[in-house]
């Protein structure tokens, strides 16, 4: 088999990996849009204060030391105890829809029927408030995460593709670890959705108000449930991103690769997501294979938002969105 | 249904002109008065529900009568008065708690999830009969499965007796208007309601889907005794159904009473009906 045509399938393999990690950001977005209308600027912030949460309370971090050391002129840091995994994630958890709860009562309760780009408006300032906490809380600097995940090449696809075609692929085993754990979370969502009340509760939301309250539903405790939901999804991103490449605060950034993702895949499809992130991933490492020799590289930055610019061009609800029908 | 029946021990009842025994008081409006700001959308008006009657509430534009339909559900809260319910005062209730209580209702401009199948539509009616936990039914398991199978029969009840069987699995959005009031009332009637309130259940349709209307309407009280409360424009849709009617006009209650004795009170007909033309 040509050499050419190797790179291609590993870079394809690559993309669908980095792609799945772009689907689950781009996941808390599609919830949070699917119950309320609501462009969620700050799910990026989320999966990093998620992330800075798990790693603090894995290593036994005080909260808020530097704030306490400043005023009271104390050297405090750390309780001196290393809380486990297993502790620490459910512990995150809690403080994922603890934060669910803050922002309906102060943020969403008090906007209920006004326009969506106000709400939009909100999180954008959600979005600054809760990385400046998650500094004050947890400090600046990066962080290592590891939550146990395997990570480095995967030496069974290496050897596997060597025996085949005599050349081993390099494929991340913490990506593929990403793609099980977001084909569960996928799994889940969708089950919760169509097979529970609270699911079917939360469809009723999304789609109207005025009837979802008529039939007994609470719209407050929905949101509530909707943004928990959206903080435990922020979470997996946090962990998996920050297990690929530390916990930064650039991480809020990857919030803005989720945007063509969204794009493509249409706001309010949760298998349009997934596959949004796929094409996104495959579709920019394989550009980059082709074109590096003509432009010298570095199109992962731009090929995303150009493919975007695209599909709105042409397919503006995205490959699942739903069909925009103006009646007149 | 449960709850919807005739209280038999009750003696204030009275029987119909066609032979059905009407309870007692399932809920009685004292004195309310709702404002919006310096606009008073209800003044002072008192009136009762009994036990399995159809009441109306008719009056010309403006006069307040879906006002007093929200005022009922929950939607908005009177200033003033109380609303005594199965015997019990009313405390102030968010729209969902009053649903909850056994209230249902349908919207004039109808306001169903347009995204899901008929039969969704139908089933959300049923959200609050449910009980089993969240992991039972992620897994169907336990209570779950037995009360998604009693729900689904309840509803598959009502969606015949609707006549709406061929449009089951059809996206509401998809509907033309007529059906899409007759999905909502089936949303209404999966609730089992006490009580159930109709907001203009006829307004935009042609004679015949009003006939149908009208028949599902009587149909629904035959069948299930459903206390039903509606609201509609339409005075010979109303005389013909209503055992008794409220009028409005201008916030305030000009006449309540059988179809018969509002059609001959002097004062509803000055204001509803207007001054004779000929």
């Amino acid at each position: 088999m040509p050499d050419t045509l190797l790179f291609a399938m590993e870079a394809t393999l690559n993309g669908l990996t980095a792609g799945v990690m772009y689907a689950l950001v781009a996941l808390g977005f599609v919830l949070i849009f699917k119950a309320s209308g609501i462009f969620n600027f700050a799910q990026g912030v989320m999966a990093l204060f998620a992330a800075l949460t798990l790693v603090g309370f894995q290593s036994g971090q005080i909260p808020f030391s530097h704030l306490i050391n400043a005023i009271f002129g104390t050297r405090l840091h750390h309780f001196g105890w290393n809380m486990p995994t297993l502790l620490a994630i459910p512990a995150t958890v809690a403080v994922m829809i603890l934060l669910a709860i803050l922002v309906e009562r102060f943020i969403l309760k008090h906007l209920i029927n006004q326009e969506p780009i106000i709400l939009f408006m909100a999180t954008i300032g959600l979005a600054y408030f809760l990385e400046g906490v998650g500094d004050i809380m947890w400090g600046a600097e990066v962080k290592a995460l590891d939550v146990g995940l395997p990570k480095g090449m995967s030496d069974t696809v290496d050897e596997l593709t060597f025996n085949w075609f005599g050349y081993g692929f390099f494929i991340d085993r913490l990506e593929i670890w990403a793609a099980g754990i977001a084909a569960i979370l996928v799994a889940s969502l969708t089950i919760f959705s169509q097979y529970t009340k609270q699911g079917r509760a939360l469809r009723a939301v999304a789609d109207d108000h005025q009837a979802a309250l008529s039939v007994g539903i609470s719209l407050r405790f929905i949101w509530v449930l909707t943004w928990s939901i959206a903080g435990i999804v922020a979470l997996v991103a946090g962990i998996m991103w920050g297990s690929k490449s530390g916990v930064q605060f650039s991480l809020s950034l990857i919030a803005l690769k989720a945007l063509p993702v969204l794009i493509l895949g249409g706001f309010t499809s949760i298998p349009g997501a997934i596959v949004g992130g796929l094409i996104i991933g495959v579709g920019e490492k394989l550009f980059d294979f082709f074109m590096q020799p003509i432009v010298g590289g570095a199109t992962e930055n731009w090929f995303a938002y150009m493919l975007a610019l695209v599909f709105l061009l042409f397919r503006p609800q995205g490959l699942f969105g739903e069909k925009i029908i103006e009646r007149v | 249904m449960l709850d919807t029946q005739p209280d038999p021990k009750s003696d204030d009842g009275y029987t119909t002109a066609d032979g059905r025994k009407i309870g007692g008081v399932a809920m009685e409006m004292k004195n309310i008065t709702l404002r919006f700001g310096g606009v008073v959308a209800i003044k002072d008006i008192s009136f009762d529900i009994r036990w399995g009657e159809v009441r109306a509430i008719i009056g010309p534009n403006g006069a307040g009568k879906s006002s007093m339909l929200n005022v009922i559900s929950g939607f908005y809260n009177p200033q003033e008065g109380e609303i005594i319910y199965k015997g019990y005062r009313r405390p102030r209730m968010r729209p969902y708690q009053v649903a909850r209580t056994g209230i249902a209702r349908t919207f004039q401009n109808i306001a169903l999830f347009e995204g899901m199948s008929v039969l969704d539509n139908i089933m959300t009616g049923r959200l609050h009969h449910m009980k089993a936990n969240l992991f039972q039914q992620a897994l169907w398991w336990g209570k779950a499965s037995r009360e998604e199978q009693e729900n689904r029969e309840k509803v598959e009840k009502i969606i015949d007796f609707l006549e709406i069987q061929h449009i089951r699995k059809t996206p509401v959005a998809r509907l033309p208007y007529g059906l899409k009031k007759r999905v909502e009332l089936a949303r209404a009637l999966a609730a089992e309601p006490s009580i159930l309130l109709l907001d203009e259940p006829m307004a935009g349709m042609n004679v015949e889907e009003k006939e149908d209307m009208s028949r599902f309407i009587l149909d629904v009280n035959d069948e299930f005794g459903t206390t039903t409360v509606l609201i509609e424009h339409d005075m010979g849709v109303v005389m013909d159904l209503s055992d008794r009617v409220v009028v409005m006009d201008y916030g305030k209650k000009i006449g309540d009473g059988t179809p018969d004795e509002v059609r001959n009170n002097e004062e509803v007909i000055k204001a509803y009906l207007g001054v004779a033309h000929d």
